[in-house]
This record gives structure tokens, C-alpha cells and sequence, in this order.
């Protein structure tokens, strides 16, 4: 079992989702607890695995035995261990939350929703673990596919949505296959780390070139990168309130952790930063997008939509993180991985507990009587908009710390004032909802006992209806604390570990 | 000079956290409301003399030091109590005590919704002033400056008015985009000098600058830590945040807030950048000048205003700047001189606002103009007021009158004339905003008769107290609290360049 | 300037196939052909696989008895020929989820003009 753990989170999933709907054929409700013990133990293989990569190195595991260059090989390294654990304790509290959700939007389909969650994960888990360029491509697809029908199995507008989602996602999964091919033709290798000691060899070849552009716009158009963006607004407001939960912290983090895999350790950092600059390309799209989102998720009206051009802005962290190429811009970068996971996550879910409660999540229509009927949802809701915002101790605060250092590092003043302009703009559409759900009074009284006398539990901690709801929320946004006052032992323990040759 | 042995200590650790540990139990104690104001009570009491504990080492020169862990690779929460940051520690956690006792009172008089967020506030409010005072580096120093500006929000907007939440986004926008500016600054400062703790005398060593990048980058400090400190022109949010309740206004705006600006303004003058490199590039003339336009320009203002809250935030903003003018002419009596005026100018605008709330308690009147002959049915009141106004004009014994002279003394020495003529001015435009004000309250007659006295004595007391104090501070400034001495320390280690 | 062209016609037409492909699902309104282009770019970056495994004089990747596996130069590449099959498997799923959310698409609004899909989805 040892040697085969990179392998086992993949296909834990994958065989879970195909036996999913034959164990639920009688009982649909076994969907639930199957899943989220398929999802539990992900957690502890994967947590598993980073511990062993941290004490005694990487981690490889070679399909059928067969070694690479020639066979399939998955590896872990402090990098993919971080980022699957990160993807595995995210999904777990959003498939935990979802058993009240989903009954509510997408009745009927509970055993499709579960099948495709799991098969995402299969997907997103096998995109990090895997080192083989083809293989990462197949997974891709994988994860794409469930994606556009985890968004798709939503109501009208939903598979329209989708449907615009599929044609550009494909775009770009088809661009990274004809990149590989491209680095095939001219390596002969499909092995990653084949492929990074033959590259140096090949210098100067326009084939190489023309793989690196092509891969960067395909894993750009997954990632969202502006101006690439265009499918994600659409694709997260009109997916039902639990799939836009599963797939905003996951999605797009897999594309940038794919696009630093293959920008920094097959390519290199001395060729993408210094023989052809892409990463200066990218630190610009992604300050454009960073003010672009933040623009955008101020003019909106309804919250879904308000996060998703939020999440645009947010990936342009990452995105900004990537292009400074430097040790600073990639811890950034990574962190902001894990922040932008757990604040989109708890974000999301807070969209969906109002839409549950009060049937819409429009801004305008927020007012204080919230605050009585959701009060831990809206205090999770405060301390992810605090880290939105970037105040400390909340987590936050580091990841734009690091890109600040990063940008000062590499002497670029706009970069900086772009970090810190976007958390000003942040401050904005997050407090205009808090002063909304905190200060206005509710238009009247909706004869519902809002008195805290009235309902259960004592003091401030009067407690929402369900727990289901309300638990997984609370512990992912106070988690945002935790993750800031600890991140020093994060950035230390994993990060460091894995900082590319060459920065 | 020896230089000062760093001991570790958890006194600093639980100084801070005494409050914060608090909040939630106010929190908890929702709907009992002796619980709650017991809570406060304690938490201020138990802050105060654990701050009190620290006193002797730090006059004897030993710092108590704590480090919480890492916050990023290489720098750490920590906290160092040294002379500068238990002097205002001090005054902050002191003053809170008062500061309770006057709230407790103010809350019932007016019958207060949502005490229970208005007390909890206020504690975390308290941690992070102390926090602040006790930062050892720039970082920690930014952490708790940040945590400050949310914990106060809540009070800001306390009345839930339209004004009340104008103002406080009025509020956020000045000291959100400062706290950014500030962390702009940190970092630079981070990649530049290699380290962000404090040193008296200054942190960057020997790095060399070009005049364009340190002056951008003390603007940046100057913005971040200004706002909080009211530096014209990044004052306007103090006058709108008057529409907080007063004892809100007395300890945040007049004491902790803005004091943990001008706290911040004199740690990075002395402790950052130290005063070779404010020389070397003429920076200290630029603050110099910021701060005597300030001066002058807020005292003019606060004869415009009819509102008393509102004319009490003027002088605020002017009386800051002395404070800002002492660091920046940077010779040792000015430093004195600046930091005194951290402690009386805090003991005498804490009266006044506690006045101003007292009256709007028991008359409910805003307005000056309403204030005819309120003297003679609030003759307590109305004396410390006028106690605490003779102080701010600089005239003795009140302990305005002994920071002012330090200051001038500070002038001479560092050779400026002109700095001394902005304080004598100033001292007669406040003698000219006040003086009327207790005319009418002592000699005029009212046009319609008071029917109220005084003011409940949980919000007498605190401010006979603090007129009190600041009159026996004048007469012997190292009374009960060493802050003379606390003061010459501090400046000695800033001119004398020993790290600490 | 010929031989630039014509030696390279296969990549030339890959290329052409992209362009339409990609022409399709920029340029056309209604969903069924953005499907139908989505289809041909696909098609055309197998092709394109296929196409960079071929060898001159070389056969099938079969084993052909007579010739042996000796001479690799005798068989033209097959790793090419099976990431191939899995991308054809692949664009095939993807195809069948496009349809049927076309379907549902159809189902809700009866029309697959996508100026006219995106003026419903504002609406409601």
C-alpha cells in the first residue's frame, strides 16, 4: 500500500464514482455517505502522503511497473502533495454541505451530482499527481468533462451556461494537446521530467516555443486568465449553488498549478522568464485581470455573479505570483492556492446558505434580518471578506504580503500598487454587503421570531436551523485564521521545499 | 548608556490578551448586563496593572520580550516592552480603566442598544492599542495596527444612523488605504534593510538610498501611519468620526487611535529611520513643516465649530501634531516634549470629551451655543473643563503647560525659531477657542433653565479624576507613572543611536 | 517558396482544418455548429498526431510476421496511433455531454440560436 499511495486518491475516486450509481440503483440516498466517505478518505491518504513526502522525499509510483521514460509515472513532492490535500479538504467540506443543498436545487439528480463531484475529484486529483504530459491531459478531460456537467445539471439557464463553458474549456484542453505534441515531436518523451533534461539540449528550436505558447493559452483559457475569462462569469452564477461551491476553489487552482508545473519544472524558470518571457506576459494579463475582476465584481448586483468576476481577480494573484518568477511571487503564489481555496470555498457556501434561506442572493435585497436568521453564516461571511480584503491575522493578508515582497523583488512598482489598489476595491463590494447585512434594518416585520431569546442555544451563540449547513461553512472560514497565524510553518515546511532551480 | 538586556517574559503576551480574551466572554454574557460590564471592568484592571508590572524593568532598562511564532520566514510576531512602548501602554490601559466606568455610566444614562457589541469592541480595541505599543518589529507592528482599524469600525458606526455609517465608511476608506500604503512601506523597508525590528536610532544600517527612494518611501510611512495620527491634509475623518458615542470618542479618538498614529509617527522617525537619516535627507524639515501647518491650520478650523464634539476633534488634530513636531526636530527636549504631550494631551482631551458626553447625557445638548450657564448646574463638570482648557492653552500648572515648554526648549535647541512661534500662537488660538466657551458656561444666564444637574457619578468621577491628574502631572510629571523619565529614556536612546 | 508549401501540405491542411474548426465556434450563432466546428478542431490536432508518426517506407503499426520487430524504421510510429485513440475516446465523451446539454438547451427554450439563448438567459 505504501508504494502505491500517489496512485491511490485517483482511483479511490474513479472506482467510487463508477460503482455510485449501481450501489444507489434502490437507494438513492446512499449516494450521500458513500461519497463523503470516499471523500474522508482521500483526506487521510492525502494527508498521509504529505507527511511522508516531507519526512523522506518524493514519492514515485510507476504504472504496471514499467518505468518512465517509457511507462506511466505519478509522482509527489511537497508541490502536489500540497495541492491534492488542499483540493481534498476543500471538496470534503463542500460535499458535506451540499446534502441540504442539492435536495433543494437540483432535486431528483442526487446520484448524477454525486457520480460527477467524485469523478472531478478523480480528475483534479490525478492532474496533481501525475508525470506524464499525456496522462495529465487525459485527466484533464476528465476533470473538464465533470465540470461542465456538474454546472450543467443545474436549471435553465445552467446548461447554456455550460454549454459555452464546454466549447472554450475544450479549446483549451485540445491547445495543451497540441502543445504536447509539439514537445513530443521534437523530445520524443512525454515523461515530465524526461522532457526537463532533454529541453536544455534542444535550445533555440521554434517548436519549443510554439509548445510553451500553445500549452500557456490552453491551461490560460482552463485558468481564466484575462482575457481568456469570458466563460467563468456565466459558467459560476447560473451552476446550482453547490456545483459553483465545488468548482470555484478547485477549477481554476488545478490550471495554475498545471501551468506552474509546466512553466517551472519542464520548462524551467530560465527559459520562461529570461529566453522567452512568457512570465512577464503572464504578470501582466494577470494585474489586468486583477483590476479587471475587481471592477467587474463591484458593478454586480447578485452575489453568485459578484464572486465569479471576484475569482477572476483572485486567479490574477496567482497568475501575478507566477509571472514575477521569483521565490517570493511563487510562495505567494502557492499560498494564495490554499487561501483563494478555503475564502472561494466558504464564499460560495455562504452564497448558497442565502439562497436557501431566503431563495435569491441578490445584494440589494440583503438586509439585517440576516444577521438573526444566519448569524454563524454571516460571521463566516465576515472573516472571508476580511481575508478578501487582506487584513491580518486573517490568511489573506500573507499571500499579498509575499506578492508585495515578490513585486518589490523584482523592482516592478505597478505590480505592487496593483496588489494593494485591488484590496482597496475588495474592501468596497465586501463592505457594501456587510454594512447591507449588519446595519439595514429588514423592511418589516416577517413574523418570524428573530429575538435571540427565542431560539436555541445561549448568549451570542444562537444557532442556525440546520447543522449540516452551517457547520462546514464556520470551520472553512475560521480555518482563514488559522491558515494566516500559521502560515510561516506552511510557507517553511512545504513551500521552501519545492521552490523551482533557478529563482 | 548601557544597552538594555532583553528578557523573555509572557507578562507583555497576557497584557495583550487579558482583553481579547474578554470579548468573548462579553459576548457570551449578552443578557446580563452587570456579567458584562464586570467583564470590562476586570479585563481593564487586570491590563492595567500587568502594564504597571512592567514599569520598574523597563526604567531600569531591561525589556520584557515575547515572541508568539513565526508570521513569515524570517520575521516574527513579537512583542518587546521597552520604554516607548510601556509609556504608552501606560497611558492607554490607564485610561481605559476610567474610560469603562465613564461608559458604564454613558450606556445607562442613554440606554444604549447593542452594548453588548460596543463592550466587546472597545476589548479587542484595547488589545490591539497594547499590541501596538508593545510591537517589536514593523510587522507585528502592521498586524495589530490593521486589527485595530476593524475593531474600531464597530464603534464608529455604533448609532446605525445614515451619518453614523457614512462616517464610518468615511472612516475605513482613510485607514484602509493608509494600512495598505503601510504595508507597501513595510515590505520595501523589509527588502531594503533585510529587517524589520525596531531600533532606536534606526533600523537600515548602512543601506544607501537615492533621495527619490527614501523620500517615497518615508511618504508612504508618513501616509500609512498619518492618517491615524490626523495629519493634515489626512485629518477629515476625525471630525465625522465624532458621531461615535463619547466615551468612544474620548479613548479611541483621543487616546488610543490617534495616539497609536502619532506613536507610530515617532517609531518610525526614531525607530525605523532614525535621526541620522532624517537629517541626511532633510525629511525632518518636511514633517517639521507638515505638522506646524497642522497646528496652526486645525486650531484656526476648531473656531468655526459650534458642535463642542466637533471643535474638540479640531484641537485633537492640532495638539497630535505637537506631537509630530517634537519627533520631528528631533533634539532631546522636543522628543521629551512630544512625548509627554502623548500623555497629557491625553489626560486633558479625555476630560473635555467626558464633559462633552456628560452634557449630552444629562442636557442633551450638542451645540455650544446651547451652553449658556451650564456651569452653575454642572459646577464639576464645568470646572475640570476648564481645568483641562487652561492645560491644552499651555499655561501651568496644569501638565500642558510642561510638555509645551519642553517643546519649545526642543525648538531652540535644534536652532529653529519658527517652530516656537507656531506653538505660542497656537497656544493663544486655543486659549481663544476654549476661553469662550467657559464664559458662557460660567457667566451667561441660560434663556431657558436647565432641569437637570449633574451628571450620574460613574461619569463625574472619572473625569474629576482626569482633571486632576493632568493638574498634579503638571505639578510633578513623574508622578505615580515615571513618564519624565520614561520620556528622557526613550529620547536618549533615539539620539543616542543604541540599538534596543 | 513551393517546396515550403507543398512539402509541408499536411500541416498546411491541419492548419486549414484549425481555422475552420476554430471559425465555427467564434463566428457561427447557432450552438449545433459551434458543436460541429469544436468537432473539426478537434479532429484536426489528431490529425496532426497522425500525422507526426508517419515514416517514409513504413507500414501500419501491425505486426506483420513477415517483417519482423528488428527494423523499427519498417513500422510507422504507433505511440502517436494510440494517445490518438484516447483522444479520440475523449473528444467522443466530450461530444455526447455537448449533445446532450444541447438537448436540454432545446428542451428549455426551443431554439438554439445563441444571441437568442443569451437575450432568455438575461431575462430570467
Amino acid at each position: 500500500m505504501m508504494h502505491n499511495s500517489p496512485a491511490l486518491v485517483p482511483l479511490l475516486f474513479l472506482g467510487t464514482a463508477i460503482s455510485l450509481p449501481v450501489l444507489a440503483i434502490k437507494k438513492t440516498k446512499a449516494a450521500y455517505p458513500v461519497t463523503i466517505v470516499a471523500s474522508f478518505g482521500s483526506i487521510i491518504i492525502s494527508s498521509h502522503n504529505i507527511f511522508r513526502v516531507l519526512r523522506n522525499g518524493p514519492l514515485t509510483y510507476h504504472f504496471g511497473g514499467w518505468f518512465p521514460p517509457i511507462g506511466i509515472e505519478y509522482m509527489l513532492d511537497p508541490l502536489s502533495s500540497f495541492v491534492a490535500l488542499v483540493v481534498n479538504v476543500i471538496a470534503f467540506f463542500v460535499l458535506w454541505h451540499s446534502r441540504g443543498i442539492q435536495e433543494r436545487e437540483i432535486p431528483g439528480k442526487s446520484v448524477p451530482f454525486y457520480a460527477l463531484a467524485l469523478l472531478y475529484l478523480c480528475g483534479a486529483n490525478g492532474i496533481i499527481v501525475t508525470g506524464d504530459l499525456f496522462n495529465l491531459y487525459v485527466f484533464l478531460e476528465i476533470f473538464s468533462l465533470a465540470g461542465y456537467g456538474l454546472i450543467g445539471i443545474g436549471e435553465k439557464q445552467a446548461p447554456v451556461a455550460s454549454f459555452r463553458y464546454l466549447i472554450m474549456g475544450t479549446v483549451g484542453a485540445s491547445f495543451y494537446l497540441l502543445g504536447i505534441g509539439f514537445l513530443y515531436i521534437v523530445t520524443g518523451s512525454l515523461n515530465m521530467a524526461d522532457v526537463r533534461n532533454i529541453l536544455p539540449h534542444i535550445h533555440g528550436n521554434p517548436a519549443v516555443t510554439a509548445a510553451l505558447s500553445l500549452i500557456f493559452i490552453g491551461m490560460g483559457i482552463k485558468m481564466a486568465i484575462f482575457p481568456l475569462h469570458g466563460w467563468l462569469p456565466d459558467a459560476y452564477t447560473y451552476a446550482p449553488s453547490t456545483s459553483s461551491a465545488m468548482v470555484a476553489p478547485i477549477g481554476t487552482k488545478i490550471a495554475a498549478y498545471v501551468l506552474i508545473r509546466i512553466l517551472f519544472f519542464v520548462f524551467g524558470v530560465e527559459f520562461v522568464s529570461r529566453s522567452l518571457p512568457i512570465t512577464d506576459l503572464i504578470a501582466w494579463l494577470s494585474a489586468i485581470g486583477i483590476l479587471y475582476g475587481s471592477v467587474m465584481a463591484m458593478a454586480q448586483n447578485e452575489m453568485k455573479r459578484m464572486l465569479a468576476y471576484s475569482s477572476i481577480a483572485q486567479i490574477g494573484y496567482i497568475g501575478l505570483g507566477i509571472g514575477l518568477a521569483n521565490p517570493l511571487g511563487y510562495i505567494g503564489a502557492v499560498l494564495h492556492i490554499l487561501n483563494h481555496a478555503f475564502m472561494k470555498g466558504s464564499l460560495f457556501l455562504v452564497a448558497a446558505n442565502l439562497r436557501r434561506k431566503t431563495g435569491r442572493s441578490d445584494i440589494a435585497k440583503l438586509d439585517a434580518s440576516l444577521r438573526k436568521k444566519l448569524p454563524w453564516t454571516m460571521a463566516a461571511f465576515t472573516v472571508a471578506a476580511l481575508s478578501m480584503i487582506g487584513l491580518p491575522p486573517t490568511a489573506g493578508f500573507f499571500s499579498k504580503w509575499y506578492l508585495a515582497l515578490g513585486a518589490i523583488d523584482k523592482g516592478n512598482w505597478v505590480f505592487l500598487a496593483v496588489i494593494l489598489i485591488s484590496s482597496l476595491l475588495n474592501a468596497v463590494y465586501f463592505f457594501r454587503i456587510l454594512e447591507k447585512v449588519y446595519l439595514i434594518p429588514p423592511p418589516q416585520t416577517t413574523g418570524e421570531d428573530l429575538r435571540p431569546e427565542a431560539r436555541k442555544g445561549w448568549g451570542f451563540l444562537v444557532g442556525e436551523e440546520t447543522y449540516s449547513l452551517m457547520i462546514p461553512v464556520v470551520i472553512v472560514s475560521f480555518s482563514l485564521l488559522l491558515i494566516g497565524i500559521g502560515n510561516a510553518t506552511i510557507v517553511k515546511e512545504v513551500i521552501q521545499r519545492i521552490i523551482p532551480l533557478g529563482m | 548608556m548601557t544597552s538594555p538586556e532583553i528578557y523573555s517574559s509572557t507578562l507583555p503576551f497576557y497584557a495583550v490578551m487579558v482583553s481579547l480574551i474578554a470579548m468573548p466572554l462579553i459576548l457570551l454574557s449578552s443578557r446580563h448586563v452587570i456579567l458584562r460590564e464586570f467583564w470590562t471592568l476586570a479585563a481593564s484592571i487586570a491590563k492595567f496593572s500587568l502594564v504597571f508590572l512592567l514599569l520598574p524593568g523597563a526604567l531600569a532598562g531591561r525589556v520584557a520580550g515575547f515572541t508568539f511564532w513565526e508570521i513569515s520566514p524570517g520575521i516574527a510576531l513579537a512583542l518587546k516592552a521597552d520604554q516607548f512602548g510601556v509609556f504608552f501602554a501606560l497611558i492607554a490601559s490607564g485610561l481605559w480603566i476610567l474610560t469603562s466606568i465613564y461608559s458604564i455610566g454613558y450606556v445607562r444614562g442613554l440606554k444604549e442598544h447593542k452594548q453588548t457589541r460596543y463592550f466587546a469592541s472597545f476589548a479587542v480595541c484595547l488589545s490591539a492599542t497594547i499590541g501596538i505599543a508593545f510591537a517589536a518589529n514593523l510587522l507585528t507592528f502592521v498586524f495589530f495596527y490593521e486589527i485595530l482599524t476593524i475593531a474600531t469600525y464597530p464603534l464608529v458606526i455604533h448609532k446605525e444612523t445614515k451619518i453614523a455609517v457614512s462616517a464610518g465608511r468615511k472612516y475605513l476608506v482613510y485607514t484602509l488605504t493608509a494600512g495598505v500604503l503601510l504595508i507597501a512601506a513595510t515590505a520595501w523597508t523589509y527588502r531594503t534593510a533585510g529587517t524589520l525590528d525596531f531600533r532606536a536610532g534606526g533600523l537600515f544600517g548602512d543601506a544607501s538610498f537615492s533621495p527619490a527612494a527614501i523620500t517615497a518611501l518615508f511618504l508612504l510611512f508618513l501616509c500609512g501611519v498619518g492618517v491615524k495620527a490626523a495629519i493634515m491634509p489626512l485629518h477629515s475623518w476625525l471630525p465625522a468620526a465624532m458621531v461615535a458615542p463619547t466615551p468612544v470618542s474620548a479613548l479611541l479618538h483621543a487616546v488610543a487611535v490617534v495616539k497609536s498614529g502619532v506613536f507610530g509617527v515617532v517609531r518610525v522617525v526614531g525607530f525605523v529611520f532614525g535621526p541620522a537619516l532624517m537629517h541626511q535627507f532633510d525629511l525632518n524639515i518636511f514633517l517639521a513643516t507638515v505638522a506646524g501647518a497642522t497646528i496652526i491650520l486645525a486650531s484656526l478650523l476648531a473656531f468655526r465649530q459650534d458642535n463642542l464634539k466637533h471643535l474638540l476633534a479640531y484641537s485633537t488634530v492640532g495638539h497630535l501634531s505637537y506631537i509630530v513636531l517634537g519627533a520631528a526636530l528631533i533634539s532631546p527636549a522636543s522628543l521629551v516634549g512630544g512625548l509627554l504631550h502623548i500623555a497629557n494631551h491625553a489626560t486633558m482631551k479625555i476630560t473635555l470629551f467626558f464633559c462633552a458626553g456628560a452634557i449630552y447625557v444629562r442636557h442633551h445638548k450638542e451645540k455650544i451655543s446651547e451652553l449658556d450657564g451650564i456651569g452653575r448646574v454642572m459646577p464639576w463638570t464645568m470646572g475640570a473643563f476648564t481645568l483641562a482648557a487652561i492645560g491644552l492653552a499651555g499655561i501651568p500648572p496644569v501638565n500642558g503647560f510642561i510638555s509645551k515648554w519642553q517643546l519649545g526648549l526642543g525648538s531652540l535647541q535644534a536652532g529653529e525659531l519658527l517652530p516656537l512661534a507656531v506653538l505660542v500662537l497656537s497656544g493663544l488660538l486655543n486659549a481663544g477657542y476654549f476661553a469662550p466657551i467657559i464664559f458662557r458656561a460660567f457667566l451667561k444666564t441660560p434663556t431657558v433653565p436647565y432641569e437637570q444637574g449633574e451628571a450620574s457619578p460613574a461619569m463625574v468621577i472619572p473625569l474629576v479624576i482626569t482633571a486632576v491628574l493632568s493638574l498634579l502631572l503638571g505639578l510633578d510629571p513623574d508622578l505615580f507613572f515615571h513618564f519624565h523619565r520614561l520620556a528622557v529614556a526613550v529620547s536618549g536612546s533615539i539620539l543616542g543611536g543604541i540599538g534596543q | 517558396m513551393t517546396d515550403f508549401l507543398l512539402g509541408h501540405f499536411v500541416y498546411w491542411s491541419i492548419i486549414a482544418l484549425l481555422i475552420i474548426g476554430l471559425y465555427g465556434m467564434m463566428f457561427k450563432n447557432n450552438m449545433a455548429k459551434k458543436l460541429i466546428g469544436m468537432i473539426i478542431f478537434q479532429v484536426s490536432i489528431i490529425m496532426f498526431y497522425v500525422a507526426s508518426a508517419v515514416k517514409w517506407a513504413a507500414t501500419v503499426p501491425v505486426l506483420d510476421p513477415a517483417t519482423g520487430v528488428a527494423d523499427a524504421a519498417k513500422y510507422i510510429s504507433p505511440l502517436q496511433h494510440c494517445l490518438m485513440l484516447t483522444a479520440i475516446v475523449v473528444g467522443v465523451a466530450t461530444s455526447g455531454v455537448a449533445f446532450s446539454l444541447a438537448i436540454l438547451i432545446h428542451r428549455n427554450y426551443k431554439t438554439l440560436e445563441e444571441s437568442d439563448l443569451l437575450e432568455h438567459m438575461k431575462s430570467s
